[in-house]
């Protein structure tokens, strides 16, 4: 019996996140009294797998194949599945990143084996696998089981504590070939564009947001610019210029309400909520944003929120740990000034 | 070209949703809507349609509950619409389900592509385009943020996908299925026209014996759904006499609460 994680890296290097993934597999497996196999396909997968053994784990099926350089669900799914076929690992679990999601649900459906999505809590009962997953935006909790060999979880980013480093383990590393030929592959990935500059939300540890407030930036908007056009400006001024700097002081990524979104202040990727994304950091600071029900599925799970809004009635107070009542155009520049004094 | 697009209604995203006494989950009597990530693939659905001369279908698989999304669906311009109901199979389960979509896909027979939207904003499973796409041997391309081409006399389509890391450019041949993210377009309200258009409508209603399909059993279960327990925050205004003093103690308070 085993438990595969699939370590999921981009451009040679393992995710941060995968980490967490294996941390979970492992402390299955040590229930289980199993041991747990990494997974890890395209470049660079030997030291990847090598890493993963430092984290404890035992094996590792790695694939550098020149048709997994990039990752295409078709490949990755093809070799992935073929795998489960053979092994009947008890589990397969990965991050829920975007890819993590698409991979495990390929493969959960080429096998017939039951998949259980962004789950928040892993247990045993018995011989079952149990996963324990927020609904409806995180107001219900759900527990679900598979009832098939394999049980496939994908589980959310900083949900599971990274596993620890271990030492004195010689992985079993074994190349396994990949499974179409080149000429069977049909989808061709013909370019890709780093995201530039920002954060990945779902792994930050601290996320700084802006809200609709952005726009009542005092600074004037260069003449000729005037109603949505000023606000525009004055906004995406407020972004790069007031919370930015303290972001960067902190190391955060920079978040946004919908309203911020919609109204071109800043890209959809920054958008966190129902239809964004949903993030749990250590600290999330919240500021210009009134704080709605659709907003706060993205980030009730916060451990901590600060809350800055000129409006004592805004929701976002009910929410937050700690409030500061005011214009976030001077409560802003105030706290990252305070911050870098003490961070030094 | 014949597009297809699933969809189906949740609970508004407003409303509030708890665990009743008996265990079920429950939105008291708050409208449903049609799901928000699939006005964007409703959206790109009746766009290429429309561009291409060709037609459009929406499916819904499940309960009567959906023909509300539906009605939507054809309100917005989507021109025909289908629901798929096989009592007592349980629809909730990806497989299950993506055995009566591919048998909805086979039996309309024309289909060159297939569009979901990023996924189901009440349960989010996740699964059910990447199982509909692996389920039909379809390439299967999803998050994807722009059409960049669509060549049908080459039968061909070229998207842009964003993930975590940035943006890939992939192409791939028709039959396709593809998932789209929000921001690919700007989707449009139903017109009083199409209202009443949709509310004359006639859904036609599929079981897995039109479909000729054989289900296969389900592959997960809900153990239970429960309510979760509250959040016990304690919320303090940070008070002082200016802003200087308000950001010093809110400094003081975070290197506190060790999160700095
Ligand atoms: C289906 C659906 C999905 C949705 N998904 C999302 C989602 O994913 N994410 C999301 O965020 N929203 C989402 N929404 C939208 C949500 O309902 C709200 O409209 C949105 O969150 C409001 O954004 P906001 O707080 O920035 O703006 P507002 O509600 O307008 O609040 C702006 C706040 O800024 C404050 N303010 C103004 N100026 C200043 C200043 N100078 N200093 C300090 N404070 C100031 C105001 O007091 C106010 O509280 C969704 C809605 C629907 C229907
Ligand atoms: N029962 C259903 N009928 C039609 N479409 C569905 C159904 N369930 C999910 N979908 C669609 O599948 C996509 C992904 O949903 P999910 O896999 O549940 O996150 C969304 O566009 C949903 O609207």
């Amino acid at each position: 019996m085993t438990v595969f994680v699939w370590i999921e890296s981009f451009a040679g290097r393992a995710l941060p996140s995968s980490w967490e993934a294996l941390g979970a597999a492992n402390a299955l497996a040590s229930e289980l009294g199993c041991a747990v196999t990494a997974i890890v396909f395209g470049e660079n997968a030997q030291a990847i797998a090598a890493e993963a053994a430092g984290y404890g784990a035992r094996g590792a099926f790695i694939c550098s194949d020149a048709s997994l350089k990039e990752y295409r669900p078709e490949t990755y799914a093809a070799l992935l599945s073929q795998l489960v076929a053979e092994r009947k690992p008890k589990a397969v679990l990965a991050i829920a990143s975007n890819l993590g999601r698409e991979l495990l649900a390929c493969a959960a459906g080429d096998t017939g084996n039951g998949l259980i999505s962004d789950v928040i809590a892993l247990r045993l009962d018995g011989e079952n696998i149990i996963g324990a997953r927020p609904a409806y935006a995180g107001k219900v909790l759900m527990e679900m089981r598979a009832s098939t060999q394999t049980t496939f979880a994908t589980l959310r980013a900083r949900a599971f504590p990274s596993a620890a480093a271990v030492e004195g383990i010689a992985p079993m590393i074994q190349p396994v070939s990949t499974v179409d030929a080149p000429a069977a592959i049909s989808s061709l990935v013909e370019g890709f564009a780093l995201e530039s500059g920002t954060v990945n939300l779902t792994d930050a540890a601290i996320i700084v947001s802006g809200g609709r407030g952005m726009a009542n930036n005092p600074r004037s908007a260069p003449d000729g610019l005037k109603g949505e056009a000023a606000a525009i400006w004055k906004a995406k001024d407020g972004f790069a210029n007031t919370l930015t700097p303290l972001a960067e002081t902190l190391g955060a990524a920079l978040g946004a309400s919908r309203a911020a979104v919609d109204a071109g202040y800043i890209p959809y990727a920054h958008q966190v909520g129902q239809t964004g994304k949903v993030v749990s950091p250590d600290l999330y600071i919240a500021c210009g944003i009134s704080g709605a029900i659709q907003h706060q599925a993205g980030m009730r799970n916060s451990k901590i929120i600060v809350a800055i809004n000129k409006d004592t009635q805004a929701p976002i107070f009910k929410l937050a740990r700690y409030g500061i009542v005011g214009d976030l155009y001077e409560v802003v520049p105030a706290l990252t000034a305070a911050l870098r004094r003490r961070l030094g | 070209m014949h597009v297809v697009t699933f969809t189906r209604s949740t609970p508004d995203t407003a409303a509030k949703v708890w665990v009743d006494a008996g265990g079920a989950v429950s939105w008291g009597d708050v409208a449903t809507v049609v799901n928000p990530w699939d006005e964007y693939s409703l959206e790109e659905t009746i766009a290429i349609a429309k561009s291409g001369g060709g037609k459009s279908t929406v499916i819904a698989i499940g309960a009567d509950l959906h023909n509300d999304a539906l009605k939507h669906s054809l309100a917005m311009g989507i021109n025909a619409a289908i629901r798929v109901e096989e009592v007592g199979a349980d629809s909730h389960d990806s497989l299950v389900w993506s055995a009566l979509a591919a048998g909805a896909i086979q039996k309309l027979g024309d289909v060159d592509l297939v569009i979901f939207g990023k996924e189901s904003i009440d349960v989010a499973t996740d699964q059910h385009s990447m199982q509909l796409a692996r389920r039909m041997g379809w390439t299967l391309l999803s998050f994807v943020s722009a059409i960049v081409d669509l060549d049908t006399a080459a039968g061909r389509i070229k998207v842009e996908r964003t993930f975590e890391q940035g943006k890939q450019l992939v192409s791939a041949p028709l039959p396709a299925v593809i998932s789209v993210l929000k921001g690919i377009n700007e989707p449009r309200y139903p017109n009083f026209l199409g209202i009443r258009k949709a509310a004359k409508a006639r859904i036609p209603v599929w079981t897995a014996a039109d479909l000729g399909v054989e289900l296969p059993a389900s592959a997960t279960s809900v153990l239970r759904y429960f309510n979760p327990p509250p959040r016990a925050v304690s919320n303090e205004i940070i008070a002082g006499e200016g802003v200087d003093d308000k950001v010093e103690t809110l400094a003081t308070r975070l290197f506190e609460e060790k999160v700095l």
